[in-house]
């Protein structure tokens, strides 16, 4: 007969509670909004799927999710491969390597409301360095009112505030490679695109699983930056998700409206980050 | 396909500015002619694989000049040198199949399809890994990747040189002998000159027609495995070379007298003369186990107690404690059906065997024929 003990369960306990108050009851107040509509404390209508029915039906939503798609497939397409390339030119070794990896790590360093503010004012064309060089190089810009300058300012300051993460991680990933993998390249003569392509990108694939999925999921959740610089503005231009979610919830105080909104929003994040993941790891089981 | 020649050449990792005690690599002169198969071996950390660098390309030597076929190649990669070169431990391109990492330096040079087909059936066939050929590299055995590791090397049929870094560590015994014969056969069918790394000399004398034995960064002694160990010219070639070493006991003058080990020693004239003519050095005498016969206590010039004898199968490993001053063991290799004797014996130094060196290196003795 088999032996059961079950006093393992005692030792799972606290991580359960941490987790329950940590995830799981919030997670399910949500759910439980999402499901209501409440006026006060105890004037509350149990209304079924109608937020979610409602919330996909709205333009406004759906706007907005569109601008983030956008949004997070250029900060990709920008970081993770300037990402790559600030790693491969960096040193080596020497006096190069400390000062790099300083300089790098700098831009991670700043909150994110500074970020929003450093380039509020770097942009102004009247005070800020790059908007007063800008408009005196001929160029029209003002972030302020127009749509395009203000979408590309925003793009230039995540690039700015986190191309650093991809290059460090990516860069650990080449400190890792022996030399002696180079060195049989060379005896090969692989060109340099060879060597990149069969011997740096496998073993960078790790690491650019987490610098894609770190990336996507903090673009895409992206709130304060934008809202210091730009409000959401001009218009809407950029008001991405979390900042619609917010006006509903905090603006609006549409409880209801906001935690379905949420818990989709939720959704999205989890399926992409999964087919990421899926599509990224795949293809080594293969053969 | 060429020639190979150092010239004046040698190594410092520091550069030049390094004290002169710094050398990785002595200065010296060597030539490794086409279409041999040379063997570099050394204990670790004696310069081997920086040689090997060096040759190839991987590294530039901090003085001299490494010519191929009399043409200076200092300055030139190892693409340029053509040359291939298999590591110690595998590299293999993780993400391709065996046939594209056997396939690589041929595309790499731009070959014609049916050449790189041809050529890497033929490779893997000798190698006998045919059946792997469609797998991806990264879910091979160890010895499965060296086996391609060195494939890669031995694709090219145009390459001045092939060098070996210890190329076999990774691969078990049994397979390892196999793939010995393996290089061996390809050396012969491809007419390349071929260096190998080891520190292993039974790797060292099966492969090789000619073994360089390296020493604190110099050459000490270039030479067929049978005159390695018949004559070495250097201590180090002596106990190095062997299984056991060479046993060396130490001689010293004091006026017309010599002695070896401490105790008076009747070495002829032409060994007194030759001792006498190395005045200041440090001299001593050295003989193969293989060579030392167990005699007559009562009238050997030298005598000792057995203090230790290990029976390796086919013939047994006598040590021998001196009765000298000085208490050596010198150590005599002797066949299964000897008996060895207990207690005090008397041993016999041909001198046909004997070989005299001055501050470590052979001294030639004349031969007389008394």
């Amino acid at each position: 007969m088999k032996i059961r003990d079950n006093r393992a369960w005692w030792l799972v306990l606290p991580v359960f509670v941490l987790v329950a108050f940590s995830a799981i009851i919030p997670m399910m107040t949500v759910v439980n909004y999402s499901v209501q509509d409440i006026f006060d404390p105890s004037t509350r209508y149990f209304v079924g799927t109608e937020w979610y029915r409602e919330i996909l039906a709205d333009p406004r939503l759906r706007d907005s999710l569109l601008r983030q798609f956008l949004y997070s497939a250029c900060v990709l397409a920008i970081e993770v491969p300037l990402g790559i390339v600030v790693a491969l030119s960096m040193p080596r070794r020497g006096l190069g390597v400390p000062v790099s990896l300083i300089l790098l790590a700098l831009p991670l360093l700043v909150p994110w409301n500074v970020v929003g503010t450093i380039w509020q004012i770097i942009g102004r064309e009247d005070i800020g360095l790059y908007g007063w060089l800008i408009n005196h190089a001929g160029i029209d810009y003002n972030y302020a009112s127009n749509p395009r300058d203000a979408w590309i300012t925003v793009l230039v300051m995540d690039v700015w505030h986190w191309t650093s993460l991809v290059a460090l991680l990516c860069y650990s990933g080449l400190r890792s490679i022996p030399d002696v993998y180079y060195q049989a390249a060379r005896i090969d003569r692989a060109s340099n695109w060879a060597v990149f392509r069969y011997i740096q990108l496998p073993k960078l694939k790790n690491v650019l699983l987490i610098a894609v999925m770190l990336r996507f999921m903090d673009s895409f959740m992206i709130y304060t930056e934008p809202f210091v610089l730009t409000g959401g503005g001009p218009g809407t231009a950029t008001t991405f998700l979390s900042q619609t979610l917010t006006q509903m919830a905090l603006g609006q105080f549409d409880l209801g409206r906001a935690a379905a909104f949420s818990l989709i929003y939720f959704l999205i994040i989890l399926l992409v980050t999964w087919v990421f993941y899926t599509a990224m790891t795949h293809r080594d089981d293969m053969r | 396909m060429a020639e190979i020649r150092l010239e004046q050449l040698a190594h410092r990792y520091g550069g030049r500015a390094a004290p002169a005690t710094d050398y990785a690599l002595r200065p010296m002169a060597h030539v490794w002619e086409q279409g041999g198969a040379y063997a570099l071996l050394g204990p670790s950390g004696c310069g081997k694989s920086t040689l090997l660098n060096i040759i190839s390309g991987l590294l530039a030597p901090s003085e001299g000049r490494v010519l191929f076929d009399g043409r200076p190649v200092n300055d030139l990669t190892p693409q340029q040198r053509n040359i291939a070169q298999v590591f110690q431990f595998p590299v293999v391109y993780d993400t391709m199949t065996v046939y594209d990492n056997l396939a690589f330096p041929l595309r790499n040079q731009g070959q014609p399809r049916d050449t790189i087909d041809a050529r890497v059936r033929e490779v893997a066939k000798a190698l006998e890994i045919e059946g792997v050929l469609q797998r991806r590299a990264r879910h091979l055995s160890a010895d499965e990747k060296q086996k391609v590791s060195m494939g890669r090397g031995l694709v090219r049929d145009d390459v001045a040189a092939i060098l070996f870094d210890e190329p076999l560590t990774v691969i078990d015994p049994q397979l390892k002998w196999r793939l010995r014969r393996k290089l061996k056969e390809i050396h012969r069918r491809f007419d390349v000159t071929m260096i190998y790394v080891t520190h292993d000399q039974l790797e060292a004398s099966t492969f090789a027609d000619k073994i360089a034995v390296m020493y604190d960064g110099q050459i000490v002694q270039f030479g067929t495995p049978r005159e390695l160990f018949e004559n070495p010219r250097h201590t180090f070639v002596g106990y190095f070379i062997g299984s056991p070493g060479m046993n060396l006991l130490d001689v010293s003058r004091d006026g017309d007298i010599v002695t070896l080990a401490g105790a008076p020693y009747p070495f002829p004239r032409a060994w007194r003369e030759a001792f006498a003519g190395q005045a200041g050095r440090r001299l001593q005498v050295g003989i193969r186990p293989e060579f030392v016969s167990l005699v007559n206590a009562e009238t050997a010039p030298l005598t000792g107690t057995v203090a230790q004898v290990q029976d390796q199968g086919t013939f047994r490993i006598v040590d021998i404690r001196l009765s000298t001053p000085a208490e050596s063991v010198i150590k005599a290799r002797v066949a299964e059906e000897v008996t060895v004797p207990e207690g005090r014996v008397g041993i016999d130094l041909p001198l046909t065997w004997l070989r005299a060196y001055a501050d470590d290196q052979l001294v030639e003795v004349a031969h007389e024929d008394s």
